[in-house]
């Protein structure tokens, strides 16, 4: 349906229902946030051996996070003397906007795509790599040092991570041949999921991923236990609650392009499993994902700047590099794609 | 040529991770300090001062708010050398219910340090689980005393309050139970990869380093002295007990981090014998007078407490307030080796010296 809405000649009712569907995406995602942040909190308080919200919204505390977004809306809006004003007010917004875009490629299942573009990977690497933008410019535009250091080192991490998690990529791309994130599923119908050919690049994707996300234990940018809160100390009401959500909306990207890459996206995991829908399969999948970063979350400590840089470059980078020439060998030597 | 300049950083004192109101004003070149000025005194109380105007008993309240995270062993020095100067005999008793309590006492405080040292690293699981394990050894001093931190249990001449009925077998089924968690936590952190690399090697210092900073408790141990006052000048009923000083070598912040584990296990031992050998019935107080008065004169007694060494000196003319008193406060000696650890490190490595050293900023304060 939308690829016939794209290919019509533009008009208002064409603008029209883009700009519905459009709203409505952004509900849902709006609506995952709000239970990613809950589910968050509460498998955290399992782990930890607390209860985790349990007031508002009955025993699951469903309203917690409402609340808490309520709250952050109606808070006043605190603008720093020495900020620098335009850029303190422009760079949550150019933070957060990338984040909802990149979804745009996403094939939540073989019908259910906003775009399907042939260069999707490419263009979810493009579009997010702008982020890091918004993250220095409220660093810079703070006028606070914690800040600073905090922008700089989430600069520096994107940069470095962003290397290993394109080349770990690249061995998909060589497999299939082809960037369309669509394409890169339907192949996994026949040859089996790709974490099975990839597993190496898998780790290396899933790890750069945590990295990417600045989450536990890659979470230096926001090092509260250092930096007090990184590049957002200055921030707060809704303009923090701009970030946060970036992030969360990039923990649903991040969560549903390596289900898509690695865990066969829609597809069942096995054919008997076919009548079950395939948007159910990828919800499962990608719960599996988010279930995990928030495992990390529970059990790892942060990894100190240098060796965060370390790490990237002298393991990761030549694990993928190596990864990407067994690929090529395993495809001419066996030639299954 | 870039023109670079060194930044001027002031951490705390409302720092999420200096435990406390501890001020430090860094200098930076990027992100390797050269320079560290620790300013000290937000949370000071003048108790020595305050002490000259009390009477001995009115002062052990004060002495519980000094290292608030170990309060029994503040009390006990404090009685101690009040006890010294009177030369009072403790009842059996009352020695072994002091006993108990600070050795329950110092491995609560070294939980609460387990916790919140990995917590500075950004894991925040251990800390809810330290502070489990916590909350029982509190609630066994609350029923002990009546209060779970600031306990103003101990009297010159013995303690305020009996154990209550019960109250030896629940301490008794607790040794074993913290063992087992003891490896839990073993299991959870001492061989995550991220934390060796993020504290083996960071924050060393030498033996002569160490002595010549006037170091003690854990952040001495550390460097392969064997000192601990419990054994070396054994006071209390410590003599009675089997224990063993923890030391290691290396001198580095997984060092103390292994010393204070180990050391809990030592405290869990002497907690373990105190309770076997726990005298069925006799007095909790020696025949003291209702005005305590220590005779003219001075002392000083010094006892191994939880973050190193608690020494009380006392200077009286025979009347019932101290002329003088005085606290040796082990966190405010052992805090002055940070500048030189800290010239020349990463930023980063701030957290996890500090954070080994073990303050308690309410006794580095005084």
């Amino acid at each position: 349906m939308i690829e016939d809405l794209l290919h019509s000649s533009p008009g208002i009712l064409n603008f029209g229902i883009f700009f519905v569907l459009a709203l409505l995406f952004l509900f849902v995602i709006l609506g995952f946030v709000t239970y990613a942040i809950l589910a968050e909190r509460k498998v955290l308080g399992f782990m930890q051996g607390r209860i985790g919200p349990n007031h508002l919204g009955g025993r699951w505390g469903l309203l917690q996070t409402v609340a808490d977004v309520l709250k952050l809306l109606v808070k006043e809006d605190l603008i720093p003397k020495a900020a620098d004003r335009p850029l303190f007010i422009l760079a949550p917004v150019i933070a957060f906007a990338p984040s909802f875009i990149v979804i745009a490629t996403i094939p939540f299942t073989d019908k259910l795509q906003f775009a399907d573009l042939n260069v999707g990977l490419l263009y979810y690497i493009a579009i997010s790599g702008i982020s890091i933008i918004g993250t220095l410019m409220a660093a810079w535009a703070s006028n606070n040092k914690y800040s600073l250091i905090g922008g700089m080192r989430a600069a520096a991490q994107m940069v470095s991570y962003e290397i290993p998690l394109v080349m770990s990529g690249l061995g998909i791309v060589l497999l299939t041949g082809s960037l369309n994130l669509n394409e890169i599923v339907a192949q996994q119908q026949e040859a089996g999921w790709f974490i099975l050919w990839q597993p190496i690049a898998f780790v290396v994707f899933f790890i750069s991923a945590t990295a990417e996300l600045y989450r536990v234990p890659f979470d230096l940018a926001e090092a509260e236990n250092e930096l007090v809160a990184g590049f957002h100390t200055e921030y707060s009401g809704f303009r923090w609650a701009m970030f946060m959500l970036s992030e969360y909306v990039y923990m649903f990207a991040m969560a549903s392009l390596i289900s898509v890459l690695f865990l066969g996206g829609w597809l069942p995991p096995f054919e008997f499993l076919g009548f079950i829908p395939g948007a159910v399969w990828f919800a499962l999948k990608f719960s599996l994902v988010v279930y995990i970063l928030i495992w990390f979350r529970a059990t790892f400590p942060r990894l100190r700047a240098d060796q965060l840089m370390e790490f990237a470059w002298k393991v990761l980078l030549p694990v993928a590099l190596a990864n990407i020439f067994l690929t090529a060998l395993l495809k001419e030597l066996l030639s299954i794609f | 040529m870039v023109r670079t300049e060194e930044i001027l950083l002031n951490v705390g004192p409302q720092h999420p991770s200096t435990h406390g109101v501890f001020r430090l004003v860094l200098t930076l070149d990027g992100e390797v300090i050269t320079d560290a000025k620790p300013v000290i005194g937000y949370l000071h109380r003048g108790t020595e001062k305050i002490a000259e105007n009390l009477q001995y008993t009115q002062i052990i309240p004060y002495t519980d708010r000094m290292d608030y995270v170990s309060a029994m062993t503040n009390n006990y020095v404090l009685v101690h050398a009040v006890e010294t100067m009177m030369g009072t005999e403790i009842p059996e008793r009352a020695e072994y219910l002091r006993v108990l309590a600070m050795e329950l006492n110092r491995v609560a405080s070294h939980l609460l340090w387990w916790g919140t040292f990995i917590l500075d690293f950004g894991a925040t699981s251990p800390l809810l689980y330290a502070f489990r394990e916590r909350e029982m050894i509190l609630n066994l001093l609350n029923e002990l005393s009546g209060a779970r931190l600031t306990f103003n249990y101990m009297r010159v001449g013995g303690v305020k309050w009996d154990a209550p009925e019960g109250w030896i077998e629940k301490v008794q089924e607790f040794v074993p139970y913290m063992r087992k968690q003891l490896k839990g936590y073993h299991d959870l952190v001492s061989g995550n990869e991220i934390f060796l690399n993020r504290t083996k090697g960071i924050g060393t210092y030498t033996k002569e380093d160490a002595l010549n900073y006037s170091l003690s408790g854990v952040n001495l141990r550390s460097t392969g002295v064997k000192w601990d006052l419990r054994k070396d000048e054994s006071y209390s009923i410590y003599d009675r007990f089997d224990f063993d000083v923890v030391t290691r070598d290396a001198g580095d912040a997984f060092a103390r981090y292994e010393c204070r584990l180990e050391e809990i296990l030592e405290s869990l031992k002497i907690i373990e014998q105190a309770c076997e050998q726990f005298p069925q019935d006799g007095p909790i107080m020696a025949k003291v007078p209702k005005i305590i008065k220590a005779p003219k004169g001075e002392a000083f007694v010094r006892i191994e407490g939880s973050r190193g060494e608690i020494g009380c000196y006392i200077a009286s003319d025979g009347k019932k307030e101290p002329y003088r008193l005085k606290f040796r406060r082990p966190s405010f000696y052992n805090l002055q080796i940070l500048p030189k650890l800290l010239k020349g490190e990463n930023i980063s490595n701030l957290i996890s010296i500090l954070g080994a050293i073990d303050i308690v900023l309410g006794e580095v304060d005084g």
